[in-house]
C-alpha cells in the first residue's frame, strides 16, 4: 500500500463532503474542518473514518477521533500519515 | 418504489443499509428509470421499519430483512437481482444478479458505534464503542438516530456479505464518487446510467 496519504485523503474526503475538483486541490494544511463545514456531522465523521480505514486498511481508536484531529486538513493528514507508519 | 410493466425481466433492488440507504436512494430511482427505458421491469421495497414501512425499526434485524426481501422476490416474481453495500446482507441470493461493493456487518457497526460515541461526546457525555456495543448487545442502543435492538447488533457484529455467484460491480466501474459515502443525499445520473448499462447487458447476456 505505496498510496500517496494526501493525495488518498483529499479523494476521500471530497467524496464524504461531495465537493468539486476545485475545492478538493483547493484544501491547504490550515484548511479548517470540524466547526467550519456544517455536513461534518457525527455521522459524516464516522463515515469519513470507516472509509479512511477501508481505504488505508487501518483501524482508528475512539481516542483518535477528536476535535484536535479533526481541526483543519492538516491535523487529519498527520493522524493518517502517523497510522500509516505504525 | 415500483416499475411493473409485466416484462420477461424483473430486478429486485436491495439497497444498502442505515444511512447508505438515503444517500443512494437518487441513485437507484434513476438507475429503475434507466432500466425502464431498456425494457426491465425493476422494485425497490423498503426494508421493513424504514421509509413507509408501518413497523417499529427497533424490532427489525438482519433475519427479518432477510425475510421480507426473500418474500418481495416471491411476490414479484423477480428473475434478478441487485444488492448494494449492507444490502449483501440480507438479499435473496439464490437469484442470479450483481452486488455492488459489499460490506461486512461489522464494517456498518464499527461506523454506527463510532457516530454513537461522537454524539455522545457532543452531548457532554463520555462513552466509548466497547461500552456503547455491550449495551446494544443487551438491551438495544439508539446509534446515529436508528434504535438498534439487540438482534440487529448481534447479526451485524459477525454478517459477512452472502453473495454467491452473482457479479460484483466495483465503484470504479460506474465511474465517479461514490454516493453512499456522500454526508448530504446527493444525485449522479451519469452513475445510474452506467448500472442500469451495466445490468441490460448482463440480463440479456
Amino acid at each position: 500500500m505505496n498510496e500517496d496519504s494526501d493525495a488518498a485523503l483529499r479523494d476521500v474526503l471530497g467524496q464524504v463532503l461531495g465537493l468539486n475538483a476545485a475545492r478538493v486541490a483547493a484544501l491547504t494544511p490550515a484548511t479548517p474542518l470540524l466547526g467550519a463545514l456544517p455536513e461534518l456531522d457525527s455521522m459524516a465523521i464516522a463515515t469519513l473514518f470507516g472509509a479512511l480505514e477501508d481505504r488505508f486498511a487501518v483501524l482508528f481508536d475512539d481516542s483518535e477521533v477528536t476535535g484536535e484531529t479533526l481541526a483543519t486538513y492538516g491535523t487529519l493528514l498527520a493522524l493518517v500519515r502517523g497510522k500509516r507508519r505504525a | 418504489m415500483v416499475i411493473d410493466r409485466e416484462r420477461r425481466y424483473r430486478l429486485l433492488i436491495v439497497p444498502p443499509l442505515f444511512e447508505e440507504m438515503n444517500r443512494t436512494r437518487r441513485l437507484l430511482v434513476g438507475t429503475m428509470r434507466a432500466l425502464d427505458i431498456n425494457g426491465i421491469d425493476s422494485f425497490l421495497p423498503d426494508l421493513p421499519g424504514t421509509n413507509e414501512s408501518l413497523q417499529a425499526f427497533e424490532s427489525q434485524s438482519l433475519h427479518s430483512w432477510r425475510t421480507a426481501m426473500a418474500r418481495a422476490a416471491r411476490h414479484f416474481a423477480a428473475t434478478h437481482v441487485l444488492a448494494l453495500r449492507g444490502g449483501v446482507l440480507v438479499f435473496p441470493n439464490a437469484l442470479p444478479g450483481w452486488v455492488v461493493e459489499p460490506v461486512a456487518g461489522a464494517s456498518l457497526l464499527r461506523q454506527l458505534l463510532r457516530a454513537g460515541v461522537i454524539a455522545a461526546r457532543e452531548a457532554g457525555e463520555h462513552l466509548d464503542s466497547a461500552t456503547l456495543l455491550e449495551t446494544g448487545r443487551t438491551e438495544g442502543v439508539r446509534l446515529a438516530g436508528y434504535a438498534c435492538g439487540p438482534a440487529l447488533i448481534a447479526g451485524l457484529d459477525s454478517a459477512r456479505p452472502l453473495d454467491e455467484g452473482q457479479r460484483e460491480i466495483r465503484q470504479s466501474d460506474l465511474g465517479g464518487a461514490a454516493l453512499w459515502l456522500r454526508a448530504e443525499p446527493g444525485d449522479d445520473p451519469a452513475q445510474s446510467a452506467r448500472l442500469a448499462a451495466i445490468i441490460a447487458a448482463g440480463i440479456a447476456a
